[in-house]
């Protein structure tokens, strides 16, 4: 018999890092070494430690990564409690990879990009940004602007200020939500960050976070001039299949699971308020 | 009767006493009844039924109708009075955000019933002085009004209303009803004949939760079943004991609290006869404690929450509940 | 056309039990009818439809899909799949068969489910057309005719004799393999019958009801009707509606620990049920509102938007039947529809 997407494959855990006070990111590797499979930006995964449960994560490495996956979980219910939990070397099971990907050959190439993110909202988004750095001849600018509660829940805080803000051809702008002791760069939300920095309305932007922050940072885009054709998102909804077939996971006619999770917001304007 | 509840609901909604109605409201046949909330004269004139089908019990609507702003009013039949009773007691209704008229219950007809006689292409039933004349796209066909009793009122126990503010119709009765014949013949099985009806009667369970849902005893706001933190979660049985673990389970949590109001076997899809477990708990406390009938009041404390020096002694409960 | 006289139906039944399993609706009571494996003996029920659809034979309620043997840190997958052996299921209603179609364009898409697929590969369907719908039938809204049912092998019944009628390779196996307990017979009263019943489903109480009024192209509109609060207000979540439903197909998929090892199973789930879209950190159809529009709007808009205009229910009429509220499709169409 064929493969069955259901059935998963294994993956190792080959290294963990404490990202933040609640979010790690765990290195997984096949078996025998390398990927378990490939995928693109913005794809997800379904990770399950058997018997306590499946769910599915954004695969936070870039493709062009050759060596390994990585998935930057935030402990948050059973099983990413259960995930926080695990020492290296242990094995989980990994299906996938699910979903669409964000147009990094297509609408986005050639473009002036803007990355906005929120908290773990930067998960997703990590796979794209560290993309585009690896093809940077393929886009025109890159700014981030990325926004946690306190400096300790910037995840990748690491690779941002040693890989990113080195990088001359990238503009990362930081912000945390308070002042805190030892933080000397942008306090304030997200959104209205966004609107001080006033970035130039001929960018592509992808934005990712909680919902309230999207909600907020689309409506202050819209004020700079930008319309909704321009903005891109990743979806969360609850998912158990993957391939659009439990039924869970739709929002309208669309599966977030396959149709998504990569949204534009005027596609996601076209489908009813349910999520 | 239909009549008089519509004119009385009418008035009550007009003077001000509440401003919502829960009642039935009529379907596509003749038979289908669906519970439902009215807020005006008009909603209610073209709307509303009672009739022979209305069996639905309103009583677990009133949770959360009775939080709502302002008094409803609730027409319940004896065997609902009961149920209400029973959650008022728990502090689930509030029972001064519901006006209470005791209406005249069953005997309910099951359109199962008639279904079950082969008769098909139904478009109407009448209730001809208890023969019933059923109309259907392939001629008429008459039965006894008593062979479509429903199950819940095969065996009622009650005619009287134990709460109300004002009657429609004459009061009525406790009744010395039948109700346990079918359990004490459970009893007088065999160990292996009893596990063989239940197994045969379980397995068909399909764990659509109609049962629970619909239970007036069943008002956790979360549910064992449901919750993944109980560890005894489940949606379907994983392998063939689960499922009447589920049912087991659940006459337990009822047990002591189930009024006998037949809805959990009116519900089944696979016409499983689940109050049978729960009467034989109300047996056993009875029998063990003394007669006890949930929902007969408000005050008195329930054999199983309140212990007693007098209480049967574990050892002797299997005797006891044995004879 | 091939027949066999009724007194011979179950020498019949013997015969395809000798090679294959066979399952037949059987009345558990009178005239409630489930199927059943087939049993020397055994009589077809005259019900008009089983209490529960026969999507059972394809996407059973449980389902285990693989194992786990985990030790320490190691994980093992045990893939459990096995061919399945055929079968033969007897007695399938036309509205029943069309939802195997339905199925289909869920299970068989890509990426294929090989669970469903090896299922239905295996099995034959041999369908059973209807002389005497009910009430609650209005499979025709549809536009499928229950006087020709469909599957791999069409029935037809004029009151004396069964005649078949194959309408796939499989159908053609099929009576092939009993072909000579069948003898070629006369069918000229089975047009009398068909037309008998066309005319009757044309009575039927529900014969009028159109899905003009629904399908992809109505979406948001159809979302933000404020019908839904007044549908959905007596809708107590339970999932009885799905589960007799054939055409449901939601699932969960879910971890048993039988203390050896870890199985993995994907169970009938219900869009009705509230943790049913719940998550860590919330759920996006928090009320019962949202989640008895979900199961309608399913049916109606979201399956047609995304299958050419194909509609998520066949009429079978098992939800009209089966709701403790008497809450159904029917119901809900005949409130959002154009007036």
């Amino acid at each position: 018999m064929n493969n069955d997407t259901l059935i998963p494959l294994i993956g190792v855990v080959t290294d963990i890092r404490q990202d933040t006070p609640d979010v790690k990111t765990f290195r997984v590797n096949a078996l025998e070494g390398g990927k378990v499979f490939e995928h693109m930006p913005g794809q997800c995964a379904m990770l399950s430690i058997p018997g306590v449960g499946e769910g599915m994560f954004s695969i936070t490495s870039s493709p062009t990564n050759k060596e390994f996956m990585e998935f930057s979980i935030k402990k948050c219910g059973c099983l990413t409690t259960w995930l926080h939990a695990m020492d290296v070397g242990q094995q989980i099971t990994i299906r996938g990879p699910y979903g669409n990907y964000f147009p990094v050959d297509t609408e986005l190439k050639g473009k002036d990009l803007l990355f906005i993110a929120g908290g773990i909202g930067l998960a997703p988004l990590r796979s794209v940004i560290n993309y585009v750095r690896d093809k940077r001849d393929d886009y025109g600018d890159v700014q981030i602007v990325y926004g946690s509660r306190s400096k300790d829940d910037l995840v990748d805080y690491k690779e941002i200020i040693d890989e990113w803000t080195a990088d001359p051809n990238i503009e990362v702008d930081l912000t945390i939500d308070n002042p805190q002791e030892g933080w000397d760069g942008h306090v304030g939300f997200v959104p209205n960050y966004v609107k001080e920095l006033n970035p130039s309305t001929n960018k592509t932007v992808l934005v990712c976070g909680p919902p309230i922050m999207i909600k907020f940072t689309l409506a202050g885009l819209k004020e700079l001039g930008f319309t909704e054709t321009q903005v891109y998102t990743t979806m969360e909804l609850r998912m158990k299949c993957g391939v659009g077939k439990c039924g869970r996971c739709n929002i309208g006619d669309k599966y977030v699971c396959k149709d998504g999770p990569v949204f534009r917001f005027d596609q996601l304007d076209a489908l009813p308020d349910e999520y | 009767m239909q009549e008089a509840m519509i004119k009385r609901a009418k008035e009550l909604l007009a003077d001000g006493t509440v401003n919502r109605v829960m009642g039935w409201k009529k379907g596509e046949f003749a038979y289908d009844t669906t519970p439902a909330v009215f807020e005006t004269a008009e909603e209610i004139d073209r709307d509303f039924i009672y009739n022979d089908f209305t069996q639905a019990n309103q009583s677990k609507y009133l949770i959360k109708e009775s939080r709502k702003e302002g008094k409803i009013l609730a027409l319940l039949k004896p065997c609902d009075t009961y149920s209400f009773n029973q959650l008022v007691k728990e502090h689930r209704i509030i029972r001064e955000n519901v006006y209470v008229i005791g209406i005249p219950g069953g005997p309910k007809i099951d359109i199962e019933k008639i279904k079950a006689k082969g008769i098909t292409g139904i478009t109407n039933v009448k209730n001809e002085d208890y023969t019933l004349k059923i109309e259907t796209i392939y001629g008429v066909e008459t039965m006894p009004f008593y062979e479509a009793v429903s199950v819940k009122c095969e065996s009622c126990k009650s005619k009287k209303h134990v709460v109300y503010d004002e009657l429609i119709g004459e009061g009525g009765d406790i009744l010395d009803s039948n109700r346990f014949d079918m359990v004490e013949k459970l009893e007088n099985m065999t160990s292996q004949e009893r596990y063989d009806f239940w197994r045969g009667e379980l397995s068909r369970c399909i764990r659509c939760n109609a049962c629970r849902n619909v239970c007036p005893a069943c008002t956790c706001e979360n549910c064992v079943f449901d919750n993944p933190k109980s560890g005894i979660d489940q949606k379907a049985a994983a392998d063939s004991f689960e499922e009447n673990m589920f049912h087991i389970i659940r006459a337990f949590h009822v047990a002591g609290r189930c009024t006998d109001c037949g809805e959990c076997s009116r519900v089944c899809p696979q016409n499983i006869p689940l109050h049978l477990l729960n009467r034989k708990f109300i047996k056993d406390i009875n029998c063990l404690y003394g007669e006890y009938q949930a929902g007969a009041d408000t005050t008195s404390k329930a054999p199983l929450t309140d212990y007693r020096t007098d209480d049967c002694e574990p050892s002797v409960v299997h005797e006891r509940g044995a004879e | 056309m091939l027949k066999i006289s009724a007194s011979n139906l179950n020498a019949l039944f013997d015969r395809i039990a000798e090679k294959q399993t066979l399952y037949i609706p059987v009345d558990r009571e009178p005239n409630v009818s489930e199927y059943k494996k087939y049993e020397s003996g055994m009589t077809m029920s005259k019900a008009l439809n089983t209490v529960r659809s026969a999507k059972d034979f394809f996407f059973p309620q449980t389902e285990n899909l693989a194992e786990f043997k985990v030790s320490g840190k190691t994980i093992e997958v045990k893939d459990i799949r096995k061919e399945n052996e055929d079968f033969v299921v007897f007695g399938v209603r036309a509205c029943d068969a069309r939802s195997f179609g339905i199925l289909d364009k869920v299970f068989l898409s890509e990426p294929v489910d090989s669970f469903y697929k090896n299922r239905r590969e295996h099995g034959t369907i041999v369908t059973m057309a209807c002389t005497r719908p009910a009430e609650t039938c209005f499979c025709t809204t549809f536009g499928i005719d229950p006087t020709v049912p469909g599957g791999d092998v069409s029935v037809f019944f004029d009151g004396e004799n069964y005649f078949f009628l194959d309408n796939t390779p499989k159908g053609e196996a099929f009576v092939a393999s009993v072909s000579d307990m069948l003898e070629d017979g006369d069918a000229s009263k089975l047009a009398e019958v068909q037309e008998n019943t066309r005319n009757i489903m044309k009575k039927l109480p529900l014969s009028g009801l159109s899905t003009d009024s629904f399908g992809g192209e109505r979406l948001m509109e159809h979302f933000n009707s404020d019908k839904w609060a007044e549908l959905s207000e007596s809708c107590f979540g339970c999932g009885t509606c799905t589960f007799v439903c054939p055409t449901c197909q939601c699932y969960d998929i879910r971890d048993f620990d039988t203390g050896n090892g870890i199985k993995r199973f994907r169970c009938w789930d219900s869009c009705m049920y509230s943790d049913f879209t719940k998550m860590a950190h919330g759920n996006s159809r928090n009320s019962q509102l949202e989640r008895f529009r979900q199961r309608f709007m399913h049916k109606l808009v979201y399956f047609p938007a995304n299958n050419n205009g194909e509609f998520g229910c066949v009429g079978c009429g098992r939800c009209l039947s089966k709701c403790p509220i008497s809450m159904n499709i029917v119901k809900v169409m005949k409130a959002l529809e154009d007036k």
